[in-house]
């Protein structure tokens, strides 16, 4: 649905002396249902790259494909009318002060030629489509950020978008009402078969409500794939953040220091008892952790292994089919 | 309390001083309006940058803004009579305040839009809005409440203004005060005047004020 195909944006500063690249060649393909998420810290690029999804900011090089249209070689009223089918929402929300939630979501209608009678229904319909019934009189200022971020959400959604951007969505917002705007949009992506393009810092976010992920760092894409299966790759960057690390704990002379991941069926497994019984072990667990990722279980684990039979419980894990990383 | 002749006079100069200010003031937010709105698009980083047409209007602004009011009055006299076919009296002394007010209005609005944050004219661009439609549907209605108080700003300014306007035969209060008050010692008439100016612009500022609060929906 969303291709970004080797994109490039060169930043120039003290007239052409210096450059500074913020996009430095990235490429992404973005499956038409799915929430693609990209991860990065502030300065990552990521800013960049959304905003070059609707050219809201050109980029220097490589194109931009939406649906079969190719974004970054359109201009003028072509682009605009392309804009039109791309719905964006903001980490701060970016309504007119000057309108109401009602008008705030009827202003696209209005760029796209709806008659008055038609705006109102439509409207109507948006509000009660993200929760707002009977708040379409509210001014912004008189609207908590959940419900600000709701307003947005309408107003991206007014023309039917088949594809939506998330700018910082949900980082302005604490962390209940966070939960509660990322539900409405997998809700809206579920029903309405929304392709959804986030970006955003924070990791919680990517572990709720994003199929697959990207993770951003200095312009350059570090690391992609589906979330639960990054997740369960213990030196994968995903795995590293969402997981308590070792924090330098060195094992004992003789023992073994085993990262051990779950996905799915294994992390159900009695994995420590097991290892006790079959083999002439003693497992020491330094740390754990399971979750839950992309609606899959997955987890964690640093134990010390020493012993005899250390080569074979090793030997046990892979023929298990468990993933696991000896330091 | 006043005799009747100066009650007449005080009437006269101040519907004088309406017209002049109002009519300038209208003026001037018809062509000073557009004047701003043009130095803040064409800003760098904004929706049409244009370094030259941004310097160009900011010159010309300036120079308008820096000669006294008292110098431009008489300065453009020729250009008075061509515009309005007379040289003396209040719709003589339009032409001058008018010409005063719009580069001051022009650079009050400048402030007044540059306030509009860049994050709607962002999402505006990203529902596919034109530069007309920014224009129309974004920066002057979010502007508006401190457009109001910038006109307020400049009719009170106006105000004082137009009492110069005495050297051209243009009457009102300020005039009123200078010729009958202050050249001729009458204290009476004096302090009627200049009690007159200061309601006038307390009305001025408590309704510009009120009207900015109404649409500040912040």
């Amino acid at each position: 649905m969303i291709s970004i195909r080797d994109l490039y944006k060169i930043y120039t500063y003290q007239q052409g002396k210096g450059k500074i690249a913020a996009l430095d060649g990235i490429s992404l393909e973005v499956k038409a249902g799915e929430v693609f998420g990209v991860l990065g810290q502030s300065g990552a690029g990521k800013s960049t790259l959304i905003r070059c999804v609707n050219c809201l900011e050109r980029p220097t090089s490589g194109s931009v494909w939406v649906g079969d249209e190719e974004i970054t070689a359109l201009s003028g009223t072509r682009l605009r009318k392309a804009r039109q089918r791309i719905g964006m929402i903001f980490q701060h929300f970016n309504l007119l002060s000057s309108r109401t939630a009602a008008e705030n979501i009827a202003f696209p209608l209005e760029l796209m030629g709806y008659s008055r009678l038609k705006r109102r229904a439509r409207v109507e319909e948006l509000l009660a489509l993200v929760g707002l019934e009977g708040r379409g009189d509210a001014y912004p200022a008189q609207l908590s950020g959940g419900q600000k971020q709701r307003v947005g959400i309408a107003r991206a959604l007014a023309g039917n978008p088949n594809v939506l951007l998330c700018d910082e969505a949900t980082s302005a917002l604490d962390p209940q009402t966070t939960r509660s705007i990322l539900e409405l949009l997998r809700d809206l992506n579920r029903r309405m078969g929304l392709t959804i393009l986030l970006i955003t810092h924070e990791m919680g976010v990517v572990k709720q409500i994003c199929d697959r992920v990207a993770i951003l760092e200095a312009g350059k894409v570090i690391e992609q794939g589906t979330v639960s299966e990054l997740a369960a790759q213990p030196d994968s960057f995903i795995a590293r953040e969402l997981f308590p690390q070792r924090n330098g704990f060195k094992p004992r002379p003789g023992s073994v220091l085993v990262t051990i991941a779950f996905r799915g069926e294994t992390a159900n497994q009695p994995l420590i008892s097991d290892l006790a019984k079959r083999f002439d072990v003693d497992v020491n667990i330094i740390s754990g952790t399971v979750d839950t990722v992309g609606g899959q279980r997955v987890g964690q684990l640093h134990v010390e292994l020493s012993g005899k039979d250390v080569s074979s419980a090793l030997d046990y894990l892979q023929v298990q089919d468990l993933r696991h990383e000896v330091h | 309390m006043l005799d009747p002749v100066l009650m007449e006079s005080l009437w006269q100069a101040t519907v004088e001083t309406f017209y002049m200010v109002g009519i300038s003031a209208l003026l001037a937010v018809l062509f000073g309006l557009p004047l701003g709105l043009l130095l803040v698009i064409t800003a760098p980083n904004h929706i049409l940058p244009n370094s030259a047409i941004q310097k160009v209007l900011g010159s010309i602004v300036n120079v308008g803004r820096s000669i006294p009011f008292i110098i431009l009055l008489v300065a453009i006299i020729p250009f008075t009579r061509l515009v309005v076919g007379t040289t003396i009296g209040s719709t003589a002394a339009l032409v001058p305040l008018t010409i005063a007010a719009i580069p001051f209005f022009a650079r009050v609005a400048e402030t007044a839009l540059l306030e509009v944050d860049r994050g709607l004219i962002e999402a505006a661009q990203s529902m596919g809005c034109n530069h007309w439609q920014i224009v129309l549907k974004v920066l002057v209605p979010e502007a508006l409440p401190s457009l109001i108080l910038g006109i307020t700003i400049m009719v009170i300014s106006l105000l004082s203004y137009s009492a110069m306007a005495g050297v051209v035969g243009g009457g009102g209060l300020g005039d009123l005060a200078i010729r009958y008050g202050y050249q001729r010692f009458d204290t009476t008439v004096m302090v009627v005047t200049v009690v007159l100016l200061i309601i006038l612009v307390q009305i001025a500022q408590y309704v510009g004020d009120r009207l900015a609060i109404r649409l500040r929906k912040r």
